[in-house]
């Protein structure tokens, strides 16, 4: 071997085969695969992060409008002669809340217009106004401003989630309508109207008739205080445009509006493909404008149990049955777990038995979690016959799943506190009994603890053992106990991805978003006490 | 740490104990078919708001799942309901009768099965005979049964584009299908097939034409919503509630609206039912409760809230004749 550090191919020396040409080339190839590797493994990473940020924004863009709700306030009355203080079940609470939101709209006489106009507040308004009053019964005797939730398509309306929202543009012609409401005549004042018009789905029929069916555009003309919506337009005499219109808002008065003084709004989805009309729309409008519609905190969501009524549901009901179904894992796995592990590591012999279990133990934490909810049916439900989609039932289900991994977690730290911890103990006269749990028990508890809480986590985010003993349930009461009808959050999320409605996809987010919040914190704790409390040798 | 062990081990075996007693069932249990599910939950949270009974709990188990449970036996351990998508087969009525349990009919309403697709795609009329060539698995070319050849939309039938044959549809534990094979591939059956095979008529091809999308309805609109050229095979609720991102297809020229299936116009559409347990009426409280409410005017009318999440009401005659079996709870077989 010559010097290789100072020969790179220095004239009149031995060349090496660490120093010649060919080292060089392999060299190179070498420092090359590291440059590859290097940049592969921070690409695999960069992959890897770009997909958790999409997920996450994707999560979090979608949840942000659920955690807030609009209320309208109301002026509801609540005198004797609605409310009889002396039977607060007896009133129809439903009726009050329409009644004083049909207040609002005079106009509003038909059947059918009515009960559109119902629609705007949740079905739910009547449920709340007497939990509150059975609150404060000092509500009661006069007229209340109430603020009550709208329904769900009202609300993702205001929240723009569903159909362009549209703005106004000044119309640059005279406006005069035939009547102040009904089906009224509108003359424009030049023919602009029609290209629009046609510009916009209307169908073209005889003598230049246009017809604006559900499946165009809705053209809203707004005046005079109130609003039109155009149902046709036709050429009229000398370049005008005659149009025809259903007032939706009655108007002040039959005068010609000047041009720049009417208002046109264009809603680009037809009406027959959304589920507002425009009517509600303009509704909505008139009592936003009136400053009766705030945006609130949604409570809701966060503090109430299932429901049909997106804007009625909330997660709970599946926060506490979660929890308590965790209450129940962790108070069978834990004791069992830890024990199982502290025999096995410490008492145990090592023969082909406990060889045996140990391989098996391994083989159960990688069973398909859905195998244990077929346990838990046959065993739990049809031979012990415990009660359906109860939480001590999850429990014990999600329990025999945890177990394996808190076993194996707990047998890792025994394993790792040394030997000469049990010696020396053994050494002063201590019995075994003694030194397991006063001396190396204490040292493998953080590694217990953390094994514990991620197996805890991982149980927490299980919905397929579930589905077999009834948990996936609709259930809106507050689960009060073991073994009340409960669900947990996971579930939640998985019925409300398969709800029809609309309202319901924000949910799923914001619910997801929460579930995601319990792991992150559990998660933490493990950290935090791994660090703390973990002792190297 | 020995003690902590010791009592939560205790605390263990109590609980685990305990539930072994569990105290008697104050609160109904409800299971059965997907397709019913969102309107017997919103019943049972109607009723619940109304502060007379505890809210129901209501599983979707599918039709024939929620059958298995309901007939199992009489007690407090077995449910109070199940809903079903189509009507109770003999067999199930055997079974239930077996353990002594008499289910009372309640037939609560129509559902459409449409054919849909995003609005992005485009629209097709559709005939019984054209989804039965472009679905089946064995179809009569030239009077001999050979496997479905057809690839495209446009070789089933000329007028129809020449797109690929695309369909999402639910997997056969699905009541939805079961009705769908009913009425549309049974129906539109052709003779040779018939003549074949006696079942060859209710099956669906299996060469990737026809996708089982689950059980999940959701899933299917938001697949074609993807997917323009693919057509989906679902219940007309989730037609109405997603209307903004899908259009329904008319068959043999009817098109899937509320009026038109209400009417039995459209060709496409079956009963749904709630069979309630007789046994259980009396022990289990709230049993004539919920019965009462499913059966109002304000629930299954054709203004009721029913109506508002897409259940299509009976005839009126109808209705008053089912409410009235339920009143006297009219048990089958008996």
């Amino acid at each position: 071997m010559t010097n290789a550090i100072s020969s790179f191919g220095a004239v009149g020396r031995p060349v090496s085969i660490h120093t010649d040409d060919a080292a060089k080339v392999r060299l190179k190839g070498r420092y090359r695969t590291e440059t590859w590797f290097k940049w592969l493994g921070a690409a695999a990473v960069a992959l890897a992060g770009l997909f958790l940020v999409l997920l996450l924004s994707t999560i979090v863009t979608q949840a942000i409008p659920a955690l807030r709700q609009n209320y309208l306030t109301l002026p509801i009355d609540l005198s004797a002669a609605k409310v009889d203080p002396a039977k607060l079940d007896a009133a129809n609470y439903d009726a009050i809340a329409q009644e004083a939101l049909t207040a609002k709209f005079p106009d509003v006489t038909s059947r059918q217009d009515k009960r559109l106009l119902r629609g705007l507040i949740s079905t739910g308004t009547g449920v709340f106004l007497r939990k509150d009053i059975a609150a404060d019964p000092g509500m009661l005797g006069g007229t209340v401003d109430y603020a009550v939730p709208l329904d769900d398509f009202a609300d993702l309306y205001l929240k723009g989630l569903l159909a362009d929202v549209g703005s106004d543009e000044a119309i640059s012609t005279s406006v005069t309508p035939s009547e102040t409401s009904g089906d009224i005549d509108l003359t424009f004042g030049d023919d602009a109207m029609l290209t629009l018009a046609r510009g916009h789905g209307a169908t073209e029929g005889e003598n230049g008739m246009l017809t604006l069916t559900s499946g165009a555009s809705s053209l809203l003309v707004a005046f005079n205080g109130g609003t039109v919506k155009l149902t046709a337009l036709s050429p009229g005499a000398s370049g005008t445009a005659v149009a025809k219109g259903t007032v939706i808002e009655a108007l002040d008065s039959t005068a010609p509006a000047a041009s720049g003084q009417a208002f046109l709004r264009v809603i680009d989805t037809p009406e027959a493909s959304r589920k507002i009309s425009d009517k509600m729309i303009v509704w909505l409008d008139t009592l936003k404008s009136a400053g009766l519609i705030e945006s609130r905190f949604n409570s809701i969501f966060f503090f109430t149990g299932a429901s049909r009524e997106p804007e009625l549901a909330g997660v709970w009901g599946a926060v506490v049955g979660s929890f308590l179904t965790m209450i129940v894992t962790l108070a069978i796995a834990f004791p069992i777990g830890v024990s199982a592990a502290i025999y096995l590591e410490e008492f145990a012999p090592k023969n082909r038995l406990t060889t045996i279990i140990e391989v098996n133990i391994n083989n159960l934490a990688a069973v398909p979690s859905i195998v244990f909810g077929l346990l838990g049916l046959a065993v739990f439900l049809n031979f012990f016959g415990m009660p359906r989609s109860a939480p001590v039932v999850g429990g014990m289900v999600l329990a025999l799943m945890t177990l394996p991994i808190i076993i194996i977690a707990s047998r890792a730290s025994l394993r790792a506190v040394p030997p000469s911890i049990r010696e020396a103990a053994l050494g002063i006269g201590a019995s075994k009994v003694q030194t397991v749990f006063h001396h190396v028990l204490p040292l493998a508890m953080p590694g217990i603890m953390t094994g514990t809480i991620l197996g805890m986590a991982h149980a927490l985010g299980e919905t397929a053992p579930l589905l077999m003993i009834g948990m996936v349930a609709f259930i809106v009461d507050i689960p009060g106990g073991f073994t009340d009808p409960a669900t947990i959050l996971p579930v939640q999320i998985f019925m409300w991805a398969d709800f029809p409605e609309a309202g319901f996809q924000q949910k799923t987010s914001a619910a997801i978003l929460i579930l995601l919040v319990f792991l992150v914190i559990m998660n933490a704790i493990a950290v935090i006490l791994r660090r703390r409390f973990e002792r190297r040798w | 740490m020995k003690k902590f062990l010791l009592t939560a081990s205790a605390a263990a075996l109590a609980l685990a104990a305990s539930a072994g007693y569990a105290a008697a069932r104050d609160q109904i249990q409800i299971v059965g078919s997907s397709t019913v599910f969102p309107f017997t939950t919103a019943v049972a949270e109607k009723l619940g708001q109304s502060g007379k009974i505890k809210t129901p709990v209501v599983e979707s188990t599918g039709t024939g799942g929620g059958m298995k449970l309901f007939c199992q036996g009489v007690g407090e351990n077995t449910a109070d309901f199940t809903n079903a998508s189509r009507a109770i087969k003999d067999s199930e009525l055997k079974t239930c009768k077996a353990n002594g349990v008499t289910p009372v009919e309640i037939k609560v309403g129509f559902d459409g099965i449409v054919l849909a697709n995003s609005k992005a795609g485009t629209v097709v009329d559709l005939t019984k005979e054209q989804v039965f060539k472009a679905l089946a698995k064995n179809v009569a070319v030239d009077g001999k049964v050979v496997p479905n050849p057809y690839k495209n939309w446009s070789d089933v039938d000329a007028s129809l584009p020449a797109t690929k044959i695309e369909v999402l549809g639910p997997p056969p534990t699905s009541g939805t299908r079961d009705a769908f094979v009913e009425l549309v591939m049974d129906a539109a059956c052709q003779e040779e097939v018939k003549a074949a095979n006696e079942k060859g008529c209710g099956e669906i091809r299996e060469d990737g034409a026809f996708v089982e999308a689950g059980e999940n309805d959701n899933l299917i609109v938001q697949k074609l919503e993807a997917n323009p050229n693919a057509f989906g095979v679902f219940g007309f609720s989730f037609l109405d509630q997603n209307a903004d991102k899908l259009q329904g297809h008319k068959i043999d020229g009817v098109e899937p609206t509320f009026e038109n299936i209400a009417s039995g116009d459209y060709g496409v559409s079956r009963s749904l039912y709630v069979y309630a347990k007789k046994e259980h009426v009396g022990v289990i409280p709230g049993m004539q409760e919920f019965i009462a409410e499913y059966t109002s005017e304000a629930a299954w009318g054709p203004d009721g809230y029913l109506a508002d999440k897409g259940l299509i009401p009976l005839p009126d005659a109808e209705r008053a004749k089912w409410a009235e079996n339920a009143k006297a709870l009219k048990g089958m077989g008996s």
